[in-house]
């Protein structure tokens, strides 16, 4: 077997194996714990390993089975895969060092079953991102659905099985009734499903044909949270805050854009693309989604729920930017991919601390705890101020491409949506830090800490370290979209203004 | 990747004879069994016997493989005059699946019948079993249409009994296989009479025969009585909505070997016989056989995925749940019949084996249930996961193939299915599959939940986890679904190279 | 008229199938229905017995043209056929459909008994043999399985 065969192998096994040995040493939590990190820490060197591999142009790959002539599970990591996996993985660890505080602070139940689920989440995720065809990225999709399945029920409430079957409901109901459909549809059109520099389908089919699978595997693809089928998100907060960290930035919409990013630049292609209607309406629904969405965060007073719906905004991003009609979108879409993970997953763990320490969970109740939880807020402020994009915070690089790449097709509606949710998150994220932070005079006492030392130091850490990553990725913005740019086969430098 | 072809399983000499010692056998089994002096003795016979038809099925499927088709002449009278047996990959396949699933029954009917069937009756049902099993694969591999309708006969009366032989449990089980009888023997007859024109029109009885000398005279209306009296006496026996109404009180009340057994094989084998006759015996391009697929056939086939899976999702019992889903799959396979294309035809065959192993694995885990808790209703199965946990992950298994789940052989052949559909460009037969898959994921959703994921009942009988007798045919089931989900070279090549066959241009 | 004697077997052969249907179809009694199934079992019999029937010709059992019954059988038929086939070149009518009815008949027989006992079991299990009042009381078991909360 060659060393990229190994490596692929290691990233799909590494998951699973510590999915069982997490089962098996549930008893003895500081075992679990530290087989736990362990297992997050050698992934993130093999996917780092993959992600060397696939710059210097020797990307590995494996093929696993073959249930029919024509279908194959098989894996070929590329850029944007690469990318995905390393972040995923390096995430996992920091969310797991979070998630060890907080299910500890809070005395949570079922920590093994959360600890298992979340491993074989991540062993979805991995096959997601080094998925060759769309038919292995389907199948491991479905495997993540089902695998966070319960950790969304974590609580066992009436209100979170209820969050639960929506979850299912919508993501399941998506893949059978447009995703599937769509992909036998390439299948049948195209002959198979594999993932192709230039696109797949590009000179293969009509416009009308080429649209219709365009619509199906979009919004197929329900964990993108593109409207309608958002529905799931903010419901599924009902969940504990690793989850929903793990929820909205490791894994679960990462896995949505990633598909909607890698189906419209290898099963389509921005040379297909541009010919298609129906990635002009696609464009509209998603301008809509990031208005609306930032609207409504802005009627929340829970926070968790506020930072979904800035999700569902901040995802339809990455939709608009895989339907430009322009090369340098797709890897502004991959660079946004990131950029919003680590914003979101510090914001989701101060959410997540603040309820540990204080139990705070409404806006209205968190003024002026700034004093009490600097650490926290601060974090929360650097992670809003990269939602909004201002700099030296990494959001704006993703954001200016975004913007000036829409200006440049001519998508009007696109690029004012963009500059008015970035608008709006000042006010309905920034300003919760500011309050925190700096209380008016006329604001009462900060809560006090319910927990007693406040804030639990594993996750303290694990938030500092995202907070800091949103300015230092800041830096790494040019390289990464490099690295990026064999994806969309265009030269960086030249397509920016 | 299995070659069929390169399989070698039994000596030459058995192979030659193979054809028609997997009839045989089981059926002297039947004799043996039933003058088995104790329960258990008639157990032993019927599980030898069902492995070695399973055994001899699968010598018949290799050598299908490798001589395209295989003709046997029972007791060397060349046909016309003779009765021939004539199999090719199709009849290879549902062979295998009735082989399968009957020693994997007849295994599991050890611990089964204890629970369910009176103790006197044991060495009778085995022999009525065997019966069944062995009209089964001689209904599949017969070449003559008349004595189809004998096997099938001989089929059926006994599962008519096997179903009565539930009343221990539930006496519904006695109306439910009282109506059996009549809306099968009223399908078994107009099947007759469909014949009887054919004989006229004819003067042979010989499948391969009748589809020569058919070739010349498709507008007589002597053969399009015959044709319509065939389908619709086939349809009844197969369940083909609407003429489905005895299915659902079958399956929920009869003994849960009868339940399993049934759903892999009786009306799939009624399928295949209507294939026989609509691809093979009846002329390419008759304007009334096209005319039927197109505008009854896909139709009807439509309404059963979308009504009988509605049907389904309201159940309150959970036997009767899984029997409307049977009639909903079934109307799958007649969607992918209705293409009438060989990758329309192929796809409904691997759909008729994964169905068969899906639903013969929810069915026995269900029976497995059913030896320590008499739980009807979907309600009364709550948090069973907790207290029999391997016999639910079988169970869940099956309800995943049902649903279509990947690396199961329900999700290949749902996917061949809709390829094979918009590949002949009919559009709306892809949406209607795609409703029907959602409406699945609903009841299946609901069942998955109550077992695994409620809280028992407090003060509910609890149930126990199955005996190891149970356990094993059960998991080699789940497997099966899950096997062939991975690597499903061995139908699919049984499937494609049937289809091929009957399509393939006739002068 | 004569289309009536020319297809008056089949004319029956509906007329029972028909009627066969029909009370299988109407009536709620169990035991009528099976008298119906036989009934509609008939008619099939009589459908392929008609269709082997070839017309002048003897019945399908070889005759022995020497023997003194042959002679005597030979005596019996149509002399125009004797006229044109001589006793030896006599037509049979067609064997096979009445090997298949005998068939059929043996099946029809099993499926009656069958269905007998069936019936018998029933009107042991709920005590009556009409099918509205097996429905009743199958409602009552399902309600008896299944007590309310």
């Amino acid at each position: 077997m060659s060393g990229g065969e190994l490596l692929i192998l290691l990233a799909l096994a590494l998951p699973l194996f510590a999915a069982v040995v997490t089962y098996a040493v549930g008893r003895m939590p500081d075992v679990r714990e530290t087989l736990t990190l362990v297992a997050c820490i050698a992934l993130s060197i093999v996917a780092i390993s993959i992600f060397m591999r696939v710059g210097q142009g020797d990307p590995p790959e494996l093929m696993l089975a073959q249930p029919l002539p024509g279908l194959s599970i098989a894996f070929r990591a590329e850029p944007l895969g690469a990318l995905f996996a390393v972040m995923a993985s390096v995430l996992w660890g920091i969310n797991s060092l979070f998630s060890i505080g907080y299910m500890r602070g809070r005395r949570e139940a079922h920590q093994t079953r959360f600890y298992t689920c979340f491993a074989i989440a991540m062993f979805g995720v991995m096959g997601i991102a080094m998925a060759a065809n769309l038919f292995t990225l389907f199948v491991f999709y479905e495997v993540l659905t089902f695998a966070t399945y319960p950790l969304v029920t974590h609580s066992g409430t009436p209100a979170a099985r209820r969050g639960g079957r929506i979850y299912l409901i919508t993501l399941v109901g998506a893949s059978v009734l447009l995703f599937l459909p769509g992909i036998i549809g390439v299948q049948a059109v195209a002959g198979s499903t594999a993932f192709t520099p230039g696109g797949l389908l590009d000179g293969r089919v009509d416009p009308v044909m080429g649209s219709v699978l365009l619509l199906l595997l979009v919004f197929g693809a329900a964990k993108a949270a593109l409207m309608p089928l958002h529905g799931w998100l903010p419901n599924a907060m009902v969940a504990p805050a690793p989850v929903s960290a793990l929820l909205h930035a490791v894994a679960v919409v990462k896995a949505g854009v990633f598909t909607v990013l890698k189906v419209s630049t290898y099963i389509f292609g921005p040379g297909l693309i541009s010919t298609l209607p129906a990635a002009t309406w696609i464009l509209w629904v998603a301008a809509g989604t990031i208005v609306t969405a930032s609207l409504i965060a802005m009627t929340k007073d829970d926070l968790k729920a506020r930072l979904a719906w800035s999700t569902v905004g901040q995802l339809a991003y990455i939709t608009s930017a895989a339907m430009l009609p322009m090369a340098s979108g797709l890897v502004a879409g991959g660079l946004h991919m990131v950029f919003h993970a680590a914003a979101k997953i510090t914001l989701f763990m101060c959410a997540g601390a603040i309820y540990v320490a204080t139990g705070a969970s409404r806006v209205s109740e968190m003024g002026g705890l700034g004093r009490r939880m600097p650490w926290v807020f601060v974090a929360f402020l650097v992670a809003s101020l990269a939602i909004v994009g201002l700099p030296p915070m990494a959001g704006m690089w993703s954001k200016l491409l975004l913007i000036t790449a829409s200006f440049g097709t001519g998508e009007w509606l696109t690029a004012a949506a963009l500059i008015a949710s970035s608008m709006l998150s000042l006010v309905y994220l920034v300003s919760i830090a500011f309050r925190a932070l700096f209380p008016p005079i006329g604001d009462g006492a900060a809560r006090e800490f319910v927990r007693p030392g406040g804030t639990p130091a594993t996750a303290l850490v694990a938030l500092c370290i995202t907070a800091a990553a949103c300015v230092v990725l800041f830096a790494l913005a040019d390289p990464l979209a490099r690295y990026l740019a064999p994806m969309a086969a265009v030269n960086f430098m030249e397509s920016a203004p | 990747m299995i070659e069929l072809a390169a399989l070698y399983v039994a000596p030459p000499t058995l192979t030659a004879h193979a054809p028609v010692l997997a009839i045989a056998v089981p059926l002297l089994g039947a004799c043996a069994a039933a003058l088995a002096p104790s329960g258990r003795a008639s157990w032993v016979i019927s599980v030898i016997a069902s492995m070695v038809g399973a055994w001899m099925a699968l010598a018949v499927a290799g050598e299908v493989m490798r001589e395209n088709v295989i003709i046997y002449q029972l007791g060397g009278f060349a046909p016309p005059a003779g009765i021939a047996l004539r199999i090719d990959a199709m009849g290879a396949l549902l062979a295998l699946l009735i082989g399968a699933v009957g020693t994997l029954g007849a295994i599991f009917s050890g611990h089964s019948l204890v629970a369910e069937v009176r103790p006197e009756k044991h060495t009778l049902f085995q022999a009525g079993f065997l019966l069944a099993q062995a009209g089964l694969v001689g209904l599949v591999y017969t070449g003559d249409a008349f004595n189809a309708f004998v096997f099938l006969e001989v089929s059926s009366i006994g599962t008519y009994a096997l179903v009565a032989a539930g009343e221990r449990r539930d006496r519904r089980a006695l109306p439910a296989a009282f109506n059996y009888l009549i809306m099968g023997t009223l399908g078994a007859t107009f099947y007759v009479i469909g014949v009887g024109f054919l004989y006229a029109a004819t003067g042979t009885l010989n499948m391969a025969d009748m589809a020569a000398r058919l070739g010349t005279l498709d507008q007589s209306a002597a053969v399009q009585a015959g044709f319509a009296f065939i389908v619709a006496g086939l349809g009844l026996k197969a369940a083909m909505f609407p003429l489905h109404g005895w299915l659902p009180g079958a399956y929920a009340h009869g003994p849960s070997l009868i339940s399993l057994f049934l759903a892999a094989t009786a009306t799939k084998a009624a399928i295949y016989l209507m294939a026989r006759f609509l691809f093979e015996v009846f002329p390419d391009g008759a304007a009334f056989g096209e005319a039927f697929l197109d505008w009854v056939l896909a139709p009807l086939a439509a309404a059963a995925v979308i009504i009988c899976s509605a049907q389904a999702v309201f159940s309150s019992e959970l036997r009767r749940m899984i029997a409307f889903s049977s009639v909903a799959q079934v109307g799958f396979i007649f969607l992918g019949f209705s293409i009438a294309s060989a990758d329309g035809l192929s796809a409904a065959l691997f759909y008729i084996v994964a169905h068969g192993l899906m639903k013969a694995t929810m069915f026995m885990a269900l029976g497995g249930f059913a030896i320590s808790v008499g739980a009807r209703r979907l309600n009364d199965f709550a948090g069973i996961a907790r207290e029999a946990p391997w016999t639910a992950l079988a169970f869940a298994i099956g309800a995943a193939s049902l649903v279509g789940t990947p690396l199961t052989m329900g999700f290949l052949a749902k996917w061949q299915i809709i390829e094979a559909a918009i590949a002949s460009g009919r559009v709306w037969m892809v949406v209607v599959m795609a409703a029907g898959s959602v409406l699945a994921v609903i009841y299946v959703g609901r069942m998955v939940e109550v077992m695994f994921f409620r809280e028992a009942v407090p003060g509910a009988p609890r149930a126990k986890e199955s005996p190891i007798g149970v356990l094993v045919p059960l998991l080699v089931l789940a497997g099966l679904s899950v096997w062939f989900g991975i690597d499903a070279s061995l139908p699919q090549q049984l499937a494609q190279s049937g289809a091929a066959g009957l399509f393939t241009v006739r002068p | 008229m004569n289309w009536l004697a020319a297809h008056f077997n089949y004319v029956v052969v509906v007329i029972l199938m028909m009627a066969g249907l029909f009370i299988v179809f109407s009536t709620g009694n169990l035991i009528k229905r099976m008298i119906g199934l036989a009934l509609f079992q008939t008619s099939t019999g009589l459908f392929y017995i008609s269709l082997g029937k070839v017309s002048g010709a003897t019945s399908a059992i070889t005759l022995d043209a020497t023997s003194v019954d042959g002679k005597a059988l030979a005596a019996q038929l149509d002399p125009a056929y004797v006229e044109r086939f001589g006793v030896d070149g006599v037509v049979y009518s067609n064997p096979l459909p009445h090997v298949l009815i005998l068939t059929a008949i043996v099946v029809g027989v099993a499926t009656l008994a069958v269905g007998l006992a069936i019936a018998v079991r029933v009107r042991e299990a709920y005590g009556t043999v009409e099918a509205d009042e097996i429905e009743a009381l199958s409602r009552v078991t399902a309600e008896q399985a299944e007590p309310a909360p």
